[in-house]
């Protein structure tokens, strides 16, 4: 179906995405963002009326289009299978939980990557903290941390995610009264629907052929010195940073970046839950959209885990603003690590302490 | 029955099952059987990387991957 495969066909994913993502900057997206599947689920649950955080609510095309895009991806290379069965409410919970890492540091992996390409120092601090989150997932797998074998099920269920996905597109382009729309913010700011839809169309055809991943790329290189992913990621940061530094998007600093906070700290630590949470749910947040469009519906219940999580986050007040992190949220990063740990403790094999 | 059963699984698992049985076996003939494109071409990679022979079969919705070194 394409003309590339293996390290090309990864490299050129990324590269579309880091470019993809300045172009959504340049057309309306907020600055350092252009595509963050954190933030863009965040302001879903706000366009659902699921949190009342009026700056941050928007129903995404990107978000739908990843997961149409994927879903034909997966249909036409027949590649699109029913899997399900595995722990979903762990997942349910590892997505939630993760989801609040994120939302405190301000962005997914595919963020933080577009940030460090604008020059954001904060993100350059929060990236060993996720790595280190992905190494002490590691810890957990190698001592044979697992959610278990899912299952093969009808397709009928696998059905139900991108479906779900079909109806908000209505709904956006029927423009339904009951959609939230930010009127100010972050979500105020938007590509016009169709370049956002064709973008996340193209991203998830791409990303599901590549088997893209922002996850994957450090869990490789630490557990097998295995670079394929990596590929990935460097081209995404490449591609955004030339961008960047094409339409002059491109300030060296810790202060006064786009929708950031330059909190250190918690920069590191929310982004470190976030690599632990995501590596024992077995991919980044694009990857579970992506894994979810191609029938895998514990990955469905990781990404409505994270939409829900959204949603909490900014009805409890643990998000992050520019302003900082609200204390209820560095409560919740605490709280957080201690569910992930006592969940990669209870499901690992190898029992790190005696009964 | 294959030696290594990687249905169901989703990453890093398959390529941690195999690469631990590839280290336990050192040499000879590994069958492994995965229902997963991810799985089928990572382990394919860490396979190959190592120096085994991989051959692909496909079997219905599955692949059976025969490691030979």
């Amino acid at each position: 179906m394409l003309p590339f495969k293996g390290k090309g066909l990864v490299t050129l994913t990324g590269l579309t995405i880091g470019a993809l993502a300045v172009i959504l900057m340049a057309a309306g997206n907020p600055k350092n963002m252009g595509i963050c599947i954190a933030c863009f689920l965040r302001d879903i649950a706000g366009g659902l009326g699921l949190h009342s955080a009026a700056p941050v609510q928007y129903v995404r095309p990107e978000i739908i289009g990843i997961v149409l895009g994927a879903f034909v991806a997966a249909l036409a290379t027949k590649s699109f299978r029913t899997m399900g069965g595995s722990s979903a409410l762990t997942r349910f919970a590892l997505g939630f939980i993760g989801m609040i890492g994120f939302l405190v540091f301000l962005g997914c992996p595919m963020r933080m990557l577009i940030r460090m390409s604008a020059g954001d120092l904060n993100a350059w601090v929060a990236l060993p903290g996720f790595a280190g989150g992905i190494a002490l997932g590691i810890w957990f797998i190698n001592r044979g941390f697992t959610l278990g074998r899912a299952s093969r099920q009808s397709n009928a269920h696998g059905y139900v995610f991108p479906a779900l996905m079909g109806i908000l597109l209505v709904l956006l382009f029927v423009n339904f009264a009951h959609l939230q729309f930010s009127t100010e913010g972050p979500a105020a700011m938007r590509a016009p629907l169709p370049l956002a839809l064709g973008a996340g169309l193209l991203v998830g055809v791409l990303a599901q052929r590549a088997r893209f991943c922002l996850v994957g790329p450090i869990r490789d290189m630490i557990m097998f010195r295995d670079s394929y992913l990596l590929f990935g990621m460097a081209g995404l940061f490449v591609a955004a940073l030339a961008g960047n530094l094409i339409i002059s998007n491109f300030n060296v600093g810790f202060v006064g970046q786009p929708i950031a906070h330059a909190d250190g700290l918690w920069n590191f630590l929310g982004l470190a839950l976030a690599g632990l949470c995501f590596t024992l749910v077995a991919g980044c947040p694009l990857r579970q959209l992506v894994s979810a469009a191609e029938g895998n519906t514990d990955s469905a219940v990781t990404v409505l885990g994270a939409l829900i999580g959204a949603a909490f986050a900014h009805n409890f007040g643990l998000a992050a603003s520019p302003a900082g992190v609200p204390v209820n949220g560095q409560i919740a990063v605490v709280a957080g690590f201690a569910v992930a740990l006592a969940i990669g403790l209870a499901l690992s094999k190898v029992k790190v302490f005696a009964h | 029955m294959p030696d290594v059963d990687v249905c169901g699984l989703v990453c890093p698992e398959p390529v941690l099952l195999v690469k631990r049985k590839i280290e336990d076996q050192g040499q000879g003939t590994i069958t492994v059987l995965a229902d997963s494109e991810a799985a089928r071409e990572n382990i394919k990679r860490l396979a190959t990387g190592k120096g085994w022979t991989v051959k692909v079969e496909e079997q219905g919705e599955q692949w059976l991957l025969t490691l030979t070194k």
